[in-house]
């Protein structure tokens, strides 16, 4: 599906472009790769950081204790998951650092999540169920405290920038508990044709 | 106090490791190097995402196209302003907020749009990206229904939107 949504993009970009005349579009292809570059650039720090004191965290046992306190909360979105594991750890400090509004230091913590999951579903190349409620509650953001919108509200003159929080967080829920509902409907419908 | 958390954290992590003996250094430099692999595993998707995204965004085509629906979109009662907006968030963050910049200028951050826009912008994220990113992170081929269930709940989140705002201002 990626690879279809590849060329689509590619595909639409260069036929309107042409059609339009638009003088930018040879220079827009050729610079895209900058924006690579800059991009994980910002992470690289990110993931040493926090893949580095995950480590730590991992050896004193510390990501344990924490995996099996939550055990029973993530269970009841992820039951595939055995008691104690240390995905459990993982997905909930991304969630937590997703609600808190920071999702760079969010992305190391779910992509090492994703690494665990793996793993449980025998380092096979294919989505596991986990996998895929995990990457709906990430997609559907469950950030409290939009900061980027309200500093936009802020900078276009708006008479109360917060305002709307509490209804972006109302919002947020819901489409959260919408997106691990559709989950399970599509698991559900999945697993018959399937098998 | 929010500003803290993160230091607090990295300092509570190596204080147990301390306390429990962890050869603490060989440990962080074990998972800095990891951090370094996951990287580079990450590069040919992130450069392949932003160069499908960047030809289709520099196109504007999004914005045509949604110049196109209006005359549908103002019959269900949805605002047609708000349709470049909810059709590039799942595609590409940084384009959606030039989007929502845009629309608050025209419409004002406090108008009924402004609202729903700002509300939309906050409740869902870039889908089409996170999915490839951490599924390419760990060379998953298959990925089944996972973007259908991605893209279904942000349609769903921007049909909430309109609602919640229509509630409660």
């Amino acid at each position: 599906m990626i690879s279809y949504l590849f060329a689509l993009f590619i595909i639409l970009g260069v036929v309107v472009g042409i059609i339009k005349g638009d003088s930018s579009l040879t220079n827009n292809l050729l610079s895209s790769g900058t924006k690579a570059i800059e991009m994980i650039f910002d992470l690289v720090p990110l993931l040493c950081l926090w893949l580095g004191t995950m480590k730590i965290a991992e050896s004193s046992g510390l990501l344990k204790i924490v995996s099996q306190k939550l055990s029973k909360y993530i269970k009841v979105i992820f039951p595939e998951i055995p008691d104690g594991h240390t995905a459990i750890g993982y997905i909930s400090s991304n969630i937590v650092m997703n609600m808190l509004g920071l999702g760079n230091a969010a992305t190391p913590f779910g992509l090492k999540a994703m690494r665990e999951l793996k793993t449980l579903n025998n380092d096979r190349d294919e989505a596991s169920r986990s996998m895929i409620t995990f990457l709906a509650i990430n997609t559907s953001s469950v950030t409290l405290i939009p900061t980027t919108v309200i500093s936009l509200r802020l900078a276009s003159g708006s008479a109360s920038p917060t305002d709307i929080v509490g209804v972006t967080i109302i919002t947020t829920i819901c489409s959260t508990l919408m997106a691990i509902i559709i989950d399970r409907i599509f698991y559900f419908f999945w697993r018959r044709r399937h098998g | 106090m929010v500003n803290f958390i993160i230091p607090v954290v990295v300092m509570i992590i190596i204080i147990y490791g301390l306390i429990k003996k962890v050869d603490l250094f060989d440990t962080f430099l074990a998972g800095v190097k990891e951090g370094l692999e996951t990287s580079i595993n990450l590069f040919p998707t992130i450069f392949a995402m932003l160069l499908a995204i960047t030809m289709l965004t520099s196109s504007n085509i999004i914005s045509n196209f949604s110049s196109l629906l209006s005359p549908l979109l103002s019959h269900l009662g949805f605002p047609s302003d708000l349709l470049p907006l909810a059709l590039l968030r799942p595609i590409s963050g940084t384009s959606s907020l030039v989007i929502l910049s845009d629309i608050l200028k025209i419409h004002g951050p406090d108008s009924y749009i402004g609202h729903i826009a700002s509300v939309m912008q906050g409740s869902t994220d870039t889908t089409i990206y996170i999915v490839s990113m951490y599924f390419a992170s760990i060379g998953i081929k298959k990925t089944k229904y996972s973007l259908a269930v991605g893209l279904l709940a942000d349609f769903f989140s921007v049909i909430f939107s309109v609602i919640m705002v229509r509630l409660f201002f």
